[in-house]
């Protein structure tokens, strides 16, 4: 079921994720093959956010919040003993359904935030990587001759591609996104799906959306989960349009969700 | 216009007119002592009133060097003592005080709060003054850092607890470490709260007489040590206005003025201090 013509960068082995003893995500095993896009669709609760958030150990950081079964990073288990967990997320970045720049930083400042906790870096070095992740988030036309003013000063949109650099800045390897468009504009919603097909080529992006048009436009693939399961994941042309399951068209018919 | 609207209109104007008066009603004490501060007590203030120590009774030119820079020492001493603690005890709630330990500082943080100062005052010298055998300038200085404690810790946590929970996400997502999360991002967003609130606190533990009466006790001379009697603004003000001296209730109301004013400017210090650093929203 799972698609296997790219090799995989990240997989999940019967992921189940709970919240105290109630189950969020149960058994789920997908795979995320290099350079693709993923999308995540469901109704709201059926647990998109709370998989992805496994996928770089954000979930256990909520309050009751832990997991059973595997989530494999270049075949090693990102939850295996000798894992540090700040390392995970450094190597797979996320970006939030709403934006969240640091409010007491200035927007090359926000950039650089992840650049610098990784350890000390020649200030040369970081004036580079901050141009090519703002170049890379499509940002750097419209901030570059105002890199030390408030990030706040920005648009909603401009703040979701300054959070979108700011993740891609350390240079992870995968890129999370939860519903990064929820809270913007069509004009900054379409600038962020553009920006999905640039960023596929360097990146495995796994987004969550409630949008099915935007699942349609921005994945290779896409897996649709209702009530905490996997009911079904394919080539996305193909899932839209022959699903295999019948909750499966349901939902994409509007029948429910 | 409809008899509805009119009468909208109406009641729209005189709810504006209650709020006025109310809100008028609130700001008129602080006017009124401020203004019987001025009348009574700008007069006596000169230059020899920040410089002098007290002269004799019958003579003039006497002033209250001693106090203010007695206050200055005591409240400095005691911010030392208990900003750090406070601040610290308050990010420890915010960001790691859900459980049962938590939940105790903070019951204790609350009752502390509530206590009498002259209560603390009698506690202050109970263990640092009667051990010693005499009344000093740093038992004053603890008293006040026990009234600062609870205050700083509550506003410190408050602050935090304000910080977006997105933000520490956002943090922890970008692979910074809790601590730095907590240190870097959520206290350093926090951070013009935080100062405001300790700002309050000084300005309350400023005008305090009660713990010193018992710690302090005042002193007629200069002094600069700490491990001695001190003289301080409000046992200034309370030994002056008690005494049966013209010249004693002046100098009294001059130094409430002083002491009024040194109030307000921490006030005016704390807004600030929250200001927003960057000239937007």
């Amino acid at each position: 079921m799972a698609p296997a013509d790219a090799p995989a960068r990240l997989a999940t082995q019967r992921l189940t994720a709970l919240f105290d003893r109630t189950v969020a995500v149960r058994e789920i095993s997908l795979l995320f093959p290099a350079n693709t896009v993923t999308a995540i669709i469901g109704p709201s609760g059926c647990g998109k956010s709370t998989f992805l958030r496994c996928l770089n150990r954000m979930h256990e950081l909520s309050e009751g919040g832990w997991i059973t079964g595997r989530v494999l990073l270049d075949d090693v288990d990102v939850y295996g003993g000798t894992v540090d967990p700040v390392a995970v997320r450094r190597r797979i970045g996320m970006v939030f359904q709403r934006p969240t720049p640091f409010p007491t930083m200035s927007i090359h400042d926000n950039v650089a935030a992840g650049l610098r906790v990784n350890g000390r870096l020649p200030g040369a070095a970081v004036t580079t990587a901050v141009e090519r992740a703002l170049r890379q988030a499509a940002l750097w036309d419209e901030v570059h001759d105002r890199l030390n003013s408030s990030a706040l000063a920005l648009s909603g949109g401009q703040q979701q591609r300054l959070c979108i650099a700011r993740a891609l800045a350390p240079q992870p390897e995968v890129l999370l996104l939860d519903e990064p468009t929820g809270s913007l504009d069509p004009a900054g919603t379409q600038r962020i799906e553009e920006l999905c097909h640039d960023l596929k080529r360097r990146y495995t992006i796994v987004i969550v959306t409630h949008n099915l048009q935007q699942a349609a436009r921005v994945s290779d693939y896409t897996a649709f989960f209702y009530l905490g399961k996997l009911v079904e994941v394919g080539r996305t042309a193909e899932l839209f349009t022959r699903p295999a399951r019948e909750e499966t068209e349901a939902y994409l018919t509007g029948r429910f969700g | 216009m409809s008899a509805r609207a009119i009468r909208r209109r109406i009641l729209s104007a005189a709810m504006t007119g209650l709020v006025g008066v109310l809100c008028a009603a609130a700001v008129l004490p602080l006017v009124l002592i401020f203004a019987d501060l001025l009348h009574k007590g700008a007069t006596s203030i000169d230059w020899n009133f920040f410089v002098r120590t007290p002269v004799p009774i019958g003579q003039s030119g006497g002033g209250v060097a001693h106090a203010i820079v007695g206050s200055a020492i005591i409240v400095g001493t005691a911010c030392l003592i208990g900003l750090p603690i406070g601040i610290g005890a308050g990010i420890y709630l915010a960001e790691y005080g859900t459980g049962r330990l938590g939940w105790t500082v903070r019951f204790v943080a609350d009752v502390l709060n509530g206590t009498p100062s002259i209560v603390i005052g009698i506690l202050a010298w109970t263990w640092f003054v009667r051990p010693v055998g005499h009344f000093s300038a740093l038992a004053a200085s603890v008293a006040l850092a026990m009234l600062m404690v609870p205050m700083v810790a509550r506003t410190t946590e408050e602050m935090v607890r304000l910080v977006p929970h997105s933000l520490r996400e956002a943090a922890l997502a970008l692979g910074y470490p809790r601590w730095r999360t907590s240190l870097q991002v959520v206290v350093r967003t926090a951070v013009a709260g935080i100062v405001t609130g300790a700002l309050v606190a000084v300005a309350r533990i400023a005008g305090e007489t009660a713990p010193l009466l018992f710690t302090a006790l005042g002193n007629l001379n200069f002094s600069l040590s700490l491990g001695h009697p001190m003289q301080a603004l409000p046992l200034q003000i309370f030994t002056y206005a008690t005494g049966p001296f013209e010249e004693w209730h002046r100098l009294a109301w001059a130094s409430a003025l002083v002491l009024m004013a040194l109030v307000l400017l921490l006030a005016m210090a704390a807004r600030w201090a929250t200001r927003q650093r960057y000239g937007t929203r």
